[in-house]
């Protein structure tokens, strides 16, 4: 039987695990469709086929000798190119990584999705070095959005939010450090999920900020996002930031979660203020579905966004500062300027920074003893055209790039898991964050899940 | 006070003589124009108040 290519992780795990189809050929049929609409959307920069095929034919092999399958057995997923596969360099978006030795192992979360049963079939493009809002990727070549290919992906995990908004595979991984997997959530139309800061492993990952980088899955429905985290999570040696927490299973919960009268507030202020009519529109829907007529204030996330601009902009020049002094020539210029300027800022304001950064931190938790989750936009506007530099925002006329970011970067600042849901307006959907307490990724999902079934917020299938 | 554009200019030439790093003389404008961006939000940072206690983010563990 032929699977469509819509057809959610856990819609193929069940139809292979019930002999309705094999999981290689369901690897022959996304490869396929790879091959068809990659050209169109340049979401991947490698494809795995060999080591894809093999493992399709083990999980098939499997099945028959009857061994218990795992919960994403043959279902197909990709990866950002900052995560390392075995064989091939880690891009990382970059023109300067091509000259890395190849991977020698897999990144921790590959290993672990592949434990589960999932088929690695390629890397994705992304923004260089992850540094990016937009998915323009002048040495891959742009990303293309799924639902209209002159507008943005959204970045920096550009790639994963093409591949799994077109239908090439039905999960990806993304990383997020200050808005990474939300911002092409938001604009292809998808979910998301930001976990927990240090909650999933980051090992054979290439860095970007070590203060804030986060990794997480993209995905079509909440369970996938759900099954493919439970898969993920657990203390890694191998990554001294990955905490020591067992795994807390999520998949039990989704649909008993938002049963249990969760208090839900609205963010207010700032959240508000640059947000465009699409964004209030989206939230407004999901708040009056939840039944969330309370609104809270951040305490100043204007000022933690400035701390992860700091943070990022300082960090960021550090882990590149070799190779900004030999091959600077080789960055995207738009990359490399913001490297240079990084590495100019003074330590004491970094410092600085990160101690706002735990004063932010406390008073955010305080809010979270009176309340269970909290929604804001994720993005300010939907995908704006590939190219574009400015936008209309209350009338005014202001910088597109720096506003991409401005509701992620104050959450991921202190770590707080989301899950980013989409809202399927016409033409272009736009995503909402639903942000919990650290370690509650359980009551974010359980939202999501329940907005999910009640038609609020779905991934909605591109035109071809 | 945000700092001029000279003073800034100066600033970025020792910056990258101190740190070998190479700036090619077209690429300042723009390097320029992140670092100011960079330090007017470092200087929204600064503003708020903190008293000396207080603990930067990161953990350390000994």
């Amino acid at each position: 039987m032929a699977i469509d290519p819509f057809t959610t992780a856990t819609g193929i795990a069940k139809a292979i695990a019930a002999g309705e189809t094999t999981a290689l050929g369901v690897t022959e049929a996304a490869l396929a469709r790879i091959d068809a609409r990659n050209p169109q959307l340049n979401a991947f920069t490698a494809v795995t086929r060999e080591r894809a095929l093999a493992k399709a034919r083990a999980i098939d092999d499997m099945r028959t000798a009857g061994q218990p399958l795992g919960p994403l057995a043959g279902v197909p997923f990709a990866v950002k190119n900052l995560f390392d596969v075995a064989g091939l360099p880690t891009l990382a978006g970059s023109k300067i990584n091509r000259d890395r030795v190849p991977a020698k192992a897999d990144a921790t979360l590959i290993t672990r999705l592949e434990s589960a049963g999932a088929v690695l079939v390629g890397a994705l493009n992304m923004g260089e070095y992850a540094y990016d809002f937009t998915g323009e990727n002048v040495h891959d070549g742009h990303a293309r959005n799924p639902h209209n290919i002159e507008h943005m992906t959204g970045g920096s995990s550009s790639g994963s939010g093409g591949a799994v908004g077109g239908g090439l595979v039905p999960l990806a991984l993304g990383s997020d450090t200050n808005g990474s997997i939300r911002v092409p959530v938001s604009f292809c139309g998808l979910y998301g999920l930001k976990p927990t800061y240090g909650r999933l492993s980051r090992a054979r990952s290439f860095p970007f900020v070590a203060s804030l980088d986060h990794v997480g899955p993209l995905a079509r429905s909440v369970r996938d996002l759900a099954i493919a985290y439970d898969a993920m999570q657990g203390p890694d040696p191998d990554d001294p930031v990955c905490a020591g927490r067992p795994v807390e299973p999520t998949v039990p919960w989704l649909e008993r979660r938002a049963a249990g009268g969760l208090r839900i507030a609205v963010a207010g202020g700032y959240f508000t203020r640059g947000a465009g009519p699409e964004a209030l529109e989206a939230v407004a829907r999901i708040a009056k579905a939840l039944g969330a007529t309370r609104e809270v204030e951040l305490p100043e996330p204007g000022r933690a966004r400035a701390a992860a601009y700091v943070i990022t902009a300082a960090e960021g020049a550090a882990l590149h500062l070799d190779r900004l002094r030999t091959r600077a020539a080789e960055y995207d210029p738009a990359v490399r300027d913001r490297l240079l300027a990084g590495a100019m800022i003074p330590a004491s304001l970094v410092v600085k920074a990160q101690k706002l950064r735990r004063w932010y931190r406390e008073r955010v938790l305080e809010l979270f003893q009176n309340v269970d989750a909290i929604l804001a936009p994720a993005t300010p506007f939907p995908a704006p055209r590939i190219g574009q530099q400015t936008m209309q925002l209350d009338g005014t006329e202001v910088p597109l790039r720096p506003n991409i970011g401005i509701f992620t970067q104050p959450i991921s600042c202190i770590g707080l898991p989301v899950v980013a849901v989409p809202v399927p307006l016409q033409p272009l959907p736009i995503g909402v964050q639903i942000i919990a307490a650290p370690w509650r990724e359980d009551v974010a999902l359980g939202l999501a899940h329940a907005l999910e079934g009640a038609g609020i917020v779905a991934a909605p299938r591109p035109p071809e | 006070m945000p700092p001029e554009a000279d003073t800034l200019d100066t600033y970025i030439d020792a910056a990258a003589q101190m740190l070998a790093l190479p700036v090619a003389p077209e690429w300042k404008p723009a390097v320029r124009a992140h670092l100011e961006v960079a330090l007017k939000l470092a200087a929204i940072v600064e503003e708020l108040e903190l008293p000396d206690e207080a603990e930067p983010a990161p953990l350390f563990e000994a």
